[in-house]
């Protein structure tokens, strides 16, 4: 299908999501490129990095998407980081929506101007341009993420991720893994029902169970109708060049003094189209993506609270695993140490988890008063841009009026 | 002498008091020339023109010059008027009779008036009558007559199928052939269907462009009917009244149908006969479904010898915009679906912005949110006005124009059934003349006598024939001219209205998004 090479620079600009990076540059993730070939997408993931545990200090390994869920997979199911909260594995690359519409586009390519097929047809591959933009940041920032994580980005997997230079997919298509993942939904949906219906002894906990349910649930609402209103306005401005491409041809035919003013109107309408097609462009990355992102990370607080659930269900189990024991007088020593292990690991997350989710509340925060201010900013200019080019507008068609005036006085 | 010095009539509203009456937007730079010397270059005159073709339209009143009333364009949008019921619904016509002042006057084969609409919506007549030379002066001489109509107060009388909507239809004029200055009546939509049909029966045969009335819709009338008291069909009661205005408004600016006693009886009389034969399943709905599909075979098999090549080009040019302004049309008409839709996703989007804000427990960005809410809410207003906009500046002009053009088209055709009326009056005459020859040949007297009445029977049709066809010819040009000035003149209005509209949507943006910022910032 379509080869998409993507060069990308300078990407955090355009970054919806800020990354709490250390300024420890001792590993440094980048995506400077991507190739789009058929369905699949290759990432070229560039390491740079300070740290011994690696064998260059400088290289590159070609991803693709699965090799993410991978990573992501392996780093939720070790005990280890069970008490942290895994950075959202990055959604998979969907070209649906562009696609379609450039099937419509080459249906309807008899009812149109060829000026106005060519001019869609550019829109459209801006927009499979945009959306090819965004899954490579995704991807980016789910990497970085973990390099900057003082646990996380020790992980052997991640280590492996990085710099093994052959296909993964060998390590991937592990028929048991596909297994577990099924299971581990399963286990998911029991965990829901299981945190929602105890009430924790630990304020916090509680406190954060409470809300981040209920948060999740409005967050995820928000995220579908933010994403149905930027594409309306996308709509709105597709129409523009419509009009604008008739509006053309009608004042080719046109001799009267009419002629003019179609051909400004229709020029305006050029313009304001692609201000209005930035400013979808700006809500979907500044408004809906941060919806969207922190929707997913919000998913994974939650994975985290499952978890201690489960540690705690654990622990509970094991005490009374002990009380039977001691009655029976069996096995007493096992069970005890089963109990303090239970014990140990429901604290470690307890206590890992109460720092994770508080500096999380403050990331979240922050992303949220970052990325309102830029999008307001962002629409007060493009707002006032369209008030120029009206103005503008508005003034050629009235000047041409005085213009006419002159020229008749002129003559007397 | 230069446009300057034309008189100002004494002003009929109020609010264009202060304005010059100087309208900038007539004068086109490429017809310039045109206003002022007309089609035909006829010398200064000062006499009353006779047997002028147009001059008939304007029946028993005598010759009239109609002047040029102006008024001026401003940039940007004219202050707002008083609360004036006519205030968008102003047809400023001016007559004079010249034989009543000695002064030097415009007189000739006047133009038919054209109208222009500045930036709140009044129409004004402007005279396009000719000046023989530049020296002229166009003066203000006579007594300039306005008439201003509005359309308002929709009342659903009556219940259940058998009810219907009436509206008010009000009336301010100075023209003398009225009987009071102010008044109005109620009318319903039959009423204004009857008067078209009446129209269209008195002038087609003349090549005058009728324009038609609003469609009927059984769809949305049955709505009402039934009593939904939903805003689709509060809508629909609205685009049918603002249809209804401008159709009036048109009606009225045409001079030769603001004379007409049909037009003025519509206006003024209390009660109207109903008028049965504009009804969808009646009898003569029948009747005329038949003719169209007979005339659109006619129109098929009629091949003129067409001596002007002027008619040919012009058919052609008019069949070319109407299919162009259909597809404008429909583009426009999905722009405004897209915008109500942006309208409605934007509403959602607001309220489900406002929950989120209330489980936000972070204080400040909880405010902040909720700011978020409150600015797509105004958001969502913004833009239901805006397509609002949208389509009664844009998308009813273009349904209107498609309309008048297919008016415009019916008077190229009844042209051409002139011209076959004509051809036919001729063949048949030749068969008498040939019948003669024959009866001649054979030596008939008695049978003679029949043939040589006969022929001369024909041979008035035939002058007839051929005259009425010179005429409709004739007034069709002159239509033509005028109905492009006024089209000129109204989509120049609305165009510049619309991107007014945009335009304060747009500043209205601004504002809602700076009054968010500060909050934004205060987050902590």
């Amino acid at each position: 299908m379509i080869k998409l090479i993507v060069q990308l620079s300078s990407p955090s600009l355009l970054r919806s999501v800020s990354v709490d990076l250390n300024n420890d540059s001792s590993l440094l993730i980048d995506i400077p490129d991507a190739l789009c070939e058929r369905d699949k997408v290759k990432f070229t993931v560039h390491t740079k990095t300070t740290l011994n545990s690696f064998q260059k200090p400088d290289f590159s390994v070609s991803r693709q998407h699965e090799d993410f869920i991978w990573l992501h997979d392996t780093l939720v199911e070790t005990e280890e980081y069970a008490g942290l909260i895994i950075p959202p594995a990055p959604p998979k690359p969907d070209f649906e929506s562009p696609r379609e519409k450039m099937h419509k586009l080459g249906e309807g390519e008899a009812t149109m101007t060829k000026e106005e097929y060519t001019k869609m047809k550019q829109e459209l591959e801006a927009e499979y341009l945009a959306v090819f933009k965004k899954t490579v940041q995704v991807h980016e920032i789910f990497l970085q993420r973990l390099s900057s994580h003082p646990n996380l980005s020790k992980d052997r997997n991640f280590q492996i991720f990085l710099e093994y230079d052959q296909d993964l997919s060998v390590r991937r298509k592990n028929a048991k893994e596909m297994f577990g993942g099924f299971f581990k939904n399963m286990v998911k949906s029991a965990d829901e029902v299981l945190i929602s219906g105890i009430k924790d002894v630990d304020e916090f906990f509680e406190q954060e169970k409470t809300f981040l349910l209920d948060y999740f649930s409005k967050i995820k609402d928000s995220t579908a109708k933010a994403e149905k209103m930027t594409r309306s306005h996308k709509n709105v401005a597709d129409d523009y060049i419509h009009i604008s491409a008739t509006l053309n041809s009608i004042a080719a035919d046109d001799n009267t003094a009419l002629k003019q003013h179609l051909e400004k109107f229709a020029e305006l309408l050029e313009k304001l189209r692609k201000v209005e097609g930035r400013v979808a462009s700006d809500q979907e990355l500044k408004l809906t993506e941060l919806l969207r992102y922190y929707m997913r990370d919000i998913q994974a607080a939650k994975d985290l609270l499952y978890r201690r659930a489960r540690a705690l269900a654990d622990y509970e189990n094991s005490n009374k695993a002990l009380d039977k024991a001691r009655l029976k007088s069996k096995d007493v020593a096992q069970a005890e140490e089963n109990q303090k292990q239970c014990l140990l690991k429901f604290d470690k997350l307890s206590e890992s988890g109460k720092k994770e989710l508080t500096s999380f509340k403050g990331r979240r925060v922050v992303a949220f008063r970052k990325n309102l201010i830029e999008m307001a900013e962002l629409e007060i200019k493009h707002a006032k841009q369209c008030v120029i080019l009206h103005s503008t507008c508005i003034d050629l068609m009235d000047s041409s009026f005085i213009f006419a005036v002159v020229q008749v006085r002129g003559r007397r | 002498m230069s446009l300057g010095s034309v008189r100002n009539p004494p002003p009929f509203l109020d609010s264009e008091d202060q304005e010059p009456e100087y309208d900038t937007g007539d004068l086109d730079s490429d017809d310039g020339e045109e206003i002022f010397t007309g089609t035909s270059n006829k010398p200064f005159v000062s006499t009353p023109p006779e047997t002028d073709p147009s001059s008939d339209i304007f029946s028993e009143e005598g010759s009239y010059t109609v002047q040029k009333h102006t008024a001026p364009k401003t940039n940007g949008v004219q202050s707002d008027e008083e609360l004036d019921l006519f205030a968008e619904a102003t047809v400023e016509l001016t007559l004079t009779a010249p034989n009543s002042r000695g002064r030097k006057e415009i007189i000739g084969p006047t133009e038919p008036l054209s109208t222009t609409v500045n930036t709140h919506g009044k129409l004004h007549v402007a005279n396009t009558s000719n000046k023989p030379s530049e020296e002229v002066e166009e003066e203000e001489s006579g007594d300039t007559f306005e008439l201003n109509i509005a359309v308002t107060n929709p009342e659903k009388m009556g219940d259940g199928m058998n009810a219907y909507m009436t509206y008010k239809v009000s009336t301010q004029t100075t023209l003398p052939a009225f009987r009071s200055k102010t008044f109005s009546v109620r009318r319903r939509f039959s009423d204004f269907l009857g008067l078209y049909e009446k129209l269209s029966v008195k002038y087609n045969l003349m090549g005058c462009i009728i324009p038609p009335p609003p469609q009927k819709s059984v769809v949305g009338m049955t709505k009402v009917k039934v009593g939904k008291e939903d805003p689709s069909s509060a809508e629909f009661v609205e685009k049918r009244r603002a249809a209804l205005e401008r159709y009036l408004q048109r009606v009225v600016s045409h001079p030769a149908l603001l004379q007409d006693s049909d037009v003025q009886e519509f206006l003024e009389r209390e009660e109207l006969p109903r008028a049965v034969n504009t009804q969808a399943l009646s009898g003569s709905g029948f009747l005329k479904m038949i003719n169209k599909a007979s005339d659109a075979v006619n129109k098929m098999t009629i091949k003129m010898n067409e001596s002007d090549n002027w008619f040919e080009s012009k058919l052609q040019e008019v069949e070319n915009e109407e299919q162009l302004l259909r597809r404008l049309h429909a583009s426009v008409d999905s722009l405004v679906n897209h915008r109500k839709e942006l309208c409605s996703n934007t509403a959602m989007f607001a309220k489900s912005v406002a929950m989120l804000g209330s489980s936000e427990e972070n204080s400040a960005l909880s405010r902040a949110l909720s700011q978020l809410a409150e600015v797509e809410d105004k958001l969502e207003q913004l833009h239901q006005e805006q397509a609002f906009s949208d389509f009664f500046t844009l998308t009813e002009l273009l349904a209107d124009y498609l309309r008048l053009l297919g008016a415009v088209r019916g008077c190229f055709e009844q042209r051409m059934k002139a011209w076959q009326r004509w051809q036919e009056a001729q063949s048949t005459l030749q068969k008498k003349r040939e019948a003669e020859a024959k009866l001649l040949w054979s030596n008939k007297p008695d049978k003679l006598q029949q043939a040589k009445e006969d022929i001369t029977e024909w041979e008035a049709k035939v002058g007839q024939c051929e005259r009425d066809f010179e005429r409709i010819s004739s007034t069709l040009r002159k239509e033509v001219h005028r109905f492009e000035k006024e089209k000129c003149r109204d989509f120049k209005h609305h165009i510049v209205k619309y991107l007014e509209s945009l335009l304060r949507s747009q500043h209205r943006l601004v504002k809602c998004w700076e009054a968010f910022l500060p909050e934004a910032k205060a987050i902590v």
